[in-house]
């Protein structure tokens, strides 16, 4: 099955619930930094789990500029249809 | 118009909270005299150090020393010059000697500091469309070193062979990869299972990095590091290493056995754009590092003091990052931050001086009171350390383990 956006912003929501401590609605637009207030720890978590889902591999220098679930969504659907 | 220290304005407020709670501020010592390797005044009090990294105690040897003196007096205070142009001396090439015997290498590079030998190394390295695959737990000169450079950059799961054998197969077989270990990792005291991650990372046909900055002086039969104990010294492609710590004075280095590694001399440039060490320096360096060598008791006697302290502080019901003492570093845990500045602050008072170190430094958002073992420190010393951490846990309020 082909991976899409549409079918992998869903699965990252699902990864980034657990994390979700202030429990705010997430959206496309949730950013990490400002509205989840992810620590370096919990994203490099993050970034391992959702590199296992895909069997994958997300450079840390690509992540400074993915700030919100819609962006990392987009930077794995890349990724996996490379 | 916004002040640009403003978003420093947390860190401002954190400090100030903590100090308010009537602790000596840890981030701000001074030694005031220092008396040996293992003695110094603080705050006008004789105090016990056993958070200096002096594993080897070589800081006051007479032979180091004399050398020190010598090629000060015949070489002046400075090279005021980058190790390309005028910055090599004649001390600097018998340092990269004594490296090379010591080490048993075709090569060695020296930097001025440690930081800036795995800057210039991770930066240089691996360029674009390569891979640098590092621990998680790796010292931020690694860290900033890949952000300098150009290479996609892979972290796995600390000390995990099955996470490191996982993310190398993912990455594209012909693409280059650098795989970037260490010895002893310095937070937590525990050492690398090198034997398996360097054959994973050969498995995978990466070049293989290893920092043994916490571990050159007393692992392996030559005091060469982990990797030596861990017999793969034939499948290491770069070691890098530190003077600010066994050898007792300051500046990093390199060493390796590729036939091309002195093209780095050219292109790397935190070894280019900086003054060299000092003469005094590197002659201090060559010294030390050619004693080091032969100082089979010291290392015995180090290891002796390492497994003294860890038992002893264990036996009382301090909680300890590893089971056994891995390394010369026994990191104690602490409950939380204010927990950890007062039991800190009591030691100092009592006369111990050990490293606190605190998140994002330490993995896992843990608090630590970091001891860091010399060779000269006596027995006699390891029992009063023990006994004044029990008096500290009791003034700090420290619960400990039955």
């Amino acid at each position: 099955m082909a991976h899409t956006r549409d079918t992998i912003l869903p699965k990252l929501m699902e990864l980034i619930e657990p994390l979700n401590r202030k429990a705010i609605a997430l959206t496309a637009d949730t950013s990490f930094a400002s509205d989840l207030e992810l620590d370096s720890l919990t994203v490099m978590d993050l970034v391992a789990n959702i590199e296992d889902e895909y069997d994958i591999i997300l450079p840390m220098n690509l992540l400074p500029e993915l700030e919100t679930i819609g962006q990392l969504a987009d930077a794995v659907a890349k990724i996996v249809n490379g | 118009m916004g002040d640009l220290f403003d978003k420093f304005d947390p860190i401002i407020a954190e400090k100030a909270a903590l100090l308010a709670t009537g602790v000596n501020d840890p981030f701000n010592l001074v030694m005031e005299k220092v008396h040996s390797p293992t003695e110094a005044t603080v705050n006008g009090r004789e105090t016990i150090l056993v958070g200096t990294y002096n594993y080897m105690g070589m800081t006051f040897d007479p032979d180091v020393i004399a050398a020190g003196k010598e090629a000060l007096d015949q070489y002046g205070a400075g090279t005021t010059g980058s190790r390309v142009l005028n910055g090599t001396y004649q001390g600097h090439r018998a340092v990269e000697e004594a490296l090379k015997d010591f080490y048993g290498t075709s090569h060695a590079m020296v930097f001025s500091t440690g930081y800036q030998a795995n800057l210039g190394l991770m930066a240089t390295m691996a360029g674009r469309g390569e891979y640098i695959i590092l621990d998680a737990d790796s010292h931020a000169s690694i860290y900033d070193g890949c952000a300098m450079g150009n290479a996609d950059i892979v972290r796995f799961r600390h000390n995990s062979v099955e996470d490191l054998d996982k993310r190398l197969g993912r990455l594209p077989a012909e693409a280059g990869k650098l795989v970037v270990l260490e010895g002893v990792y310095s937070m937590l005291g525990d050492i690398a299972p090198l034997k398996e991650m360097v054959a994973v990372a050969k498995k995978h046909g990466a070049m293989v990095v290893v920092d043994e900055a916490h571990g050159m002086g007393f692992f392996g039969p030559n005091g060469r590091g982990v990797y030596e104990a861990a017999g793969v010294e034939a499948d290491v492609d770069f070691v890098v290493g530190t003077f600010s710590k066994s050898v007792g004075t300051v500046g990093g280095f390199v060493v390796s056995n590729h036939p091309k590694f002195e093209v780095l001399r050219l292109v790397c440039r935190p070894y280019v754009f900086t003054a060299s060490l000092p003469p005094s320096v590197v002659a201090t360096a060559a010294t030390s590092i050619r004693k080091l060598k032969h100082a089979h008791n010291k290392r015995q006697h180090l290891w002796e003091n390492s497994r003294k302290l860890h038992s002893g502080l264990k036996a009382k019901g301090f909680k300890i990052a590893t089971e056994t003492a891995e390394s010369a570093i026994i990191a104690v845990l602490m409950p939380g931050q204010e927990a950890c500045a007062r039991m800190w602050s009591a030691l100092i008072e009592l006369g111990v001086y050990v490293n606190m170190a605190r998140p994002p430094a330490t993995p896992a958002g843990m608090f630590l009171l970091r001891c860091s073992l010399c060779a000269e420190h006596r027995a006699e010393q390891v029992d009063i350390i023990i006994d004044r951490f029990v008096q500290a846990a009791e003034i700090a309020g420290i619960p400990l383990n039955d």
